[in-house]
């Protein structure tokens, strides 16, 4: 991630607010002045209606709550899958060698583009909403898992291995936990998946969530609400990563640990200092 | 890695070579190695790492290895400590044939080898961990540890909050945390700067007298060998072997005053000239 704190100041906060003010009213402005159709392009007023009387009396909290539902179990269902496959392939040879071959080729097909054949199989309901998001979801959290599994520190096993450990003992030990900050990574990329995912099932064809809301919106050339429903869809988006990066806080203490005494700009860590008065002591 | 004894596949020693000499019976020494080889590959084509070593190391000898890139020094210590398994030739730790991993066994290697998400006193904690004797129990002795390497206050700090040299002293802790018969160091201060490393070969050698314990440290610096050791072995290169070994005569505790003495720049200039003008690397 690119390193903003040194630009945040109340200053530029200020700006950043004036910024989006003056973006959305020169829209407003455009529309009005140029007179195009509210259903090529809405103004931003037209889409803030949209989203109020969508929540305010309308049926858009019922479809994100089914929307959020179908991406959740779509992550859980698909990470699991993936997770476990992960750690066969990368502890079993044989299991790595007959499965390798499909996940070469699985690798460079987007996934997505199975949708219309799973809504066909599963139907319009939840299910074919679940078994997308699980499909396109399971991959990255298996590679980075295979990945992860594999980036253990040899001397580390070396080490467990010369006191008479056990290979049980070297992956719980030593390979699952170092394994944790590529798998949360794989966990970062598949919930964005599976909210893509499940959307696109969505607008092939269901009978709730909010990508089915939108495709018939677009029908009915309600263009105000399908601006609306993409700002819920992307707030969704961001609530999600936003828990799965607290989560990955809690799980991978120790990398804040790490990014306290190795960032330069911040003052001597206790760590330091004390190795300096125990150098003086010396 | 097909050279790795496995828990499940241990690769058979060949027969023991005649030469060797010791019987392992009344007072078996701490390391025996007899007439050691290992090539890597087949016999054929592969290549040897180490040719015909024989080493006799007596309980609680402080011993260093020296030599160049390549000489098989780091092989020798992998193959004390039964991950790998010899060509030819055989290793005895207190009389019994290496044939796997052991648990008396403390090794250092040259990165510290913490595991992150452990403090401090978890890592030091590990072999008790690995081989279940009961962290409660072992608790004091890793504290002791701790402070005995300066490192007290650190104990519930992660790895990370700590320096390099912190971080090498945590490593050595933990090698002591199961009061191991055998400590074996690969290189154990090669990547920390030039006054960390001779203040910790001080503190080594402080904890080795209290201790007593067995230390087999290899590095590459010719002074660090001189400073710890009772004997020095000198290495050379392709294939690895024993070209000298060097008892060092000079009083204990020994001091970083004393590095500018005579004898001192005896022994290391001996030790020079087994490699030329180019020094150990």
């Amino acid at each position: 991630m690119l390193d903003l704190a040194s630009v945040d100041t109340p200053r530029n906060r200020l700006l950043s607010v004036l910024l989006l003010a003056g973006l959305l009213v020169s829209w407003e402005v455009v529309i009005r002045v140029f007179g195009i159709a509210p259903f090529i392009l809405p103004a931003p007023s037209a889409v803030a209606q949209a989203l109020w009387r969508g929540f305010a009396n309308g049926p858009f909290l019922q479809h994100t709550l089914t929307t959020v539902a179908e991406v959740l179990l779509g992550f859980i269902f698909g990470s699991a899958v993936g997770l476990v496959l992960g750690v066969g392939i990368a502890l079993n040879r044989h299991i790595a060698y007959f499965v390798y071959p499909y996940i070469v080729m699985f690798l460079s097909m987007p996934k997505v583009a199975l949708a219309p054949l799973i809504v066909l199989w599963f139907g319009l309901g939840i299910t074919s909403k679940i078994v997308t998001a699980a499909l396109v979801t399971f991959f990255p959290v298996m590679v980075n898992t295979i990945a992860g599994l594999n980036a253990a520190d040899r001397d580390g096993i070396d080490l467990i291995r010369s006191l008479g450990g056990t290979e049980r003992q070297i992956f719980t030990m030593l390979r699952l936990p170092a394994a944790l900050p590529m798998i949360v990574a794989g966990l970062e990329i598949a919930m964005t998946l599976s909210l893509i995912g499940t959307v696109v099932a969505e607008l092939i064809g269901a009978e709730q969530g909010l990508g089915m809301l939108m495709q018939s919106m677009n029908f009915s050339m309600d263009t105000a609400g399908v601006f609306s429903i993409l700002i819920v869809l992307a707030i969704v988006g961001l609530v999600l990563n936003q828990a799965l990066k607290s989560a990955r806080r809690r799980m991978i203490f120790w990398e804040n640990a790490g990014r306290a005494s190795s960032t330069p700009s911040r003052r001597a860590s206790p760590a330091t200092e004390v190795e300096n008065t125990l150098a003086v002591s010396r | 890695m097909d050279d790795r004894i496995s828990q499940d596949q241990r690769t058979p020693y060949r027969a023991s070579s005649p030469n060797f000499s010791a019987a392992p019976g009344a007072h078996p020494s701490a390391i025996h190695v007899s007439a050691l080889c290992k090539t890597y590959g087949t016999d054929d084509t592969g290549v040897m790492a180490l040719d015909d070593i024989n080493l006799d190391i007596r309980a609680g000898e402080f011993v260093t290895v020296v030599g160049p890139s390549g000489c098989g020094k780091s092989t020798l210590m992998r193959m004390i400590a039964g991950l790998i398994a010899p060509s030819r030739g055989e290793i005895r730790l207190g009389g019994d044939i290496v044939r796997g991993t052991r648990r008396d066994i403390g090794i250092v290697f040259q990165s510290p080898v913490l595991f992150p998400w452990r403090t401090v006193l978890e890592n030091v904690l590990i072999p008790i961990d690995v081989q279940r004797r009961g962290r409660q129990q072992n608790l004091p002795k890793a504290r002791d540890l701790l402070a005995m390497v300066g490192l007290a206050d650190f104990a519930h700090r992660y790895p990370a909050e700590l320096s390099g040299g912190m971080q090498q002293r945590v490593g050595i802790a933990r090698a002591l945390v199961n009061d191991p018969a055998i400590l074996l160091m690969d290189e154990p201060f090669g990547a920390l700067d030039a006054m960390t490393r001779e203040n910790l070969n001080v503190e080594l050698q402080r904890l080795w007298q209290s201790n007593g314990n067995t230390v087999l440290l290899i590095t590459h610096s010719i002074s660090e060998a001189v400073f710890l050791a009772d004997r020095v072995v000198v290495m050379t290169a392709r294939p690895g072997r024993i070209a000298e070994v060097l008892e060092i005569d000079l009083p204990r505790p020994r001091t970083l005053e004393m590095m500018g003495s005579t004898a001192f720049g005896h022994y290391v200039n001996r030790i020079r000239t087994h490699f030329g003008a180019k020094g150990a690397d």
